[in-house]
């Protein structure tokens, strides 16, 4: 059992932001984001996009403020659950909350922060009628284990990088492996683009592009796909197959966390803003993009802003009998669990007096 | 005049015909989400940077004076459902005089 003070669900740039309010504060944070790096949509969608509205940063690349963010968290030593989903929540006699993750890790703590942002990311599924019925019968959104599929044959849909990648690599695994595309070019690496086209014309990649998979056939499992092409003339056709593998990215949904008893609207967690961002249940606390209120903007700076003020009303929670004095960190600096210590130099704080 | 009339058609098949503003920098997709013409998080869910196909709309008319795709759009296109040739990710079409009784149906959101 991973014990802390703050359990933060989502390590996007508001959920790492909280772990340093809190680390002023003294409170020991630990994260927990399905995705297997910190960072949320920054890492995960555009870590190559610039952001302009970030205070102080005229300009600033999604990676880059993710690696500033967690620079200014390193003395604060949060733990990190990646890779994982936030799955059950349970809370104790005492107050604390027991969360367990779809892995079964389990992390114990008096409050939890929910900065989900847009939710959790999740195989974007295509809309083929009774696609559910085949899950886990012949049809994987993920390739976990190639040697599942070898000498077997595997129709795979997308055009990405994904898409590309894995029909590469089993190539030499199955018995026979198509790789079914909207269009007849690929968005993918062109070292990628290059080898499937080498591939196909070597036999060993079935390419099928103008064409989708649009119905799937089958008793107790898959047993074929079948195909539409652009083409009129060419139809459609009927390819029995072991396996479908759609690899069309990856979706944004709330996730489990929504069957948490918390009052959701339009996809988000309703807090009580104008006070500290507390849920409907005391002690769950919703930042950033996750939750809603009226004249909510969703923007990473707004998020910052509510970190800092949920730490405060945490403090509290966890400290009933204390008192909280706010501090500047000009004035008091910043000192950090691991024993390191910033603080601006006296001839700064003499030139200011 | 800073206003252009556009006619959306919702995904439950009404249409709406509305004032969209030429002077705010606004996009098709901000303009759906501002009457909120489809529910929340379920349209423009990346922000508008061509990276989710959430506000994908089909164009009923006036695509000559479209923008062209951009290879990001042409891109996101490629991973949406419900794809036809009519298809825009309208975060990617800016509010401009040239879309004065412009007509688009919003396109149908994947049940995942």
């Amino acid at each position: 059992m991973i014990k802390t003070d703050i359990l933060i669900i989502g390590a996007g740039p508001t959920g790492l932001f909280a772990v340093f309010e809190a680390g002023l504060l003294k409170m020991k944070c630990h994260l927990i984001d399905a995705l297997p790096q910190p960072g949320g949509q920054c890492s995960e969608i555009y870590p190559k996009k610039p952001i302009y509205d970030i205070p102080g940063f005229p300009e600033v690349m999604a990676g880059e403020l993710v690696d500033n963010l967690m620079e200014q968290i390193t003395p604060f030593e949060p733990g990190f659950t990646l890779g994982e989903r936030a799955e059950n929540i349970e809370k104790q006699k005492d107050g604390s909350f027991i969360v367990t993750t779809n892995k079964g890790t389990k992390h114990q703590a008096p409050v939890v922060v929910i900065a989900g942002g847009l939710g959790s990311f999740e195989p974007r599924k295509p809309p083929i009628k009774g696609i559910q019925k085949y899950e886990e019968k012949g049809i994987s959104y993920f390739i976990k284990d190639p040697e599942i599929y070898r000498d077997k044959k595997v129709v795979i849909a997308g055009g990405g990088d994904s898409a590309l990648d894995w029909s590469i690599f089993l190539a030499d695994v199955t018995k026979e492996v198509s790789l079914v595309h909207r269009r007849k070019d690929f968005r993918g690496a062109l070292d990628s683009v290059e080898k499937v086209e080498e591939l196909s014309k070597l036999g060993k990649i079935n390419l099928i592009t103008d064409a989708e998979v649009v119905d799937l056939k089958g008793k107790e499992k898959l047993e074929s796909v079948l195909i539409r092409h652009k083409d009129e003339a060419r139809g459609e056709e009927l390819k029995t197959t072991d396996y479908f593998i759609p690899l069309f990215g990856l979706s944004p949904k709330l996730g489990p966390i929504a069957n948490w008893g918390l009052e959701i609207e339009k996809n988000a967690i309703k807090v009580d803003n104008s006070y500290d961002y507390q849920t409907n249940i005391p002690g769950i606390y919703a930042i950033g993009d996750v939750n809603t209120y009226k004249g909510k903007l969703k923007l990473i700076l707004c998020g910052f802003h509510e970190a800092a003020i949920m730490c405060q009303s945490a403090y509290q929670r966890i400290n009933p009998d204390k008192k909280y004095v706010m501090k500047y960190t000009t004035v008091s600096g910043v000192n950090g669990f691991d024993g390191s210590k910033k603080e601006a130099k006296r001839e700064v704080i003499k030139s200011i007096n | 005049m800073s206003d252009v009339k556009i006619t959306i058609i919702d995904r439950e098949g009404e249409a709406h015909t509305i004032d969209a503003p030429t002077d705010m920098n606004m996009n098709l997709m901000e303009v759906i989400r501002s009457y909120e013409l489809a529910p929340e998080g379920t349209i423009g869910i990346c922000g508008g940077m061509a990276m989710c196909a959430s506000c994908q709309c089909y164009m009923l008319n006036l695509e000559h004076m479209l923008p062209e795709k951009s290879i990001e759009e042409e891109d996101m296109l490629d991973q949406a459902f419900f794809v036809e040739d009519n298809s825009r990710l309208s975060c990617q079409i800016p509010i401009t005089h040239e879309l004065d009784g412009l007509e688009i149906r919003i396109a149908p959101v994947s049940e995942e």
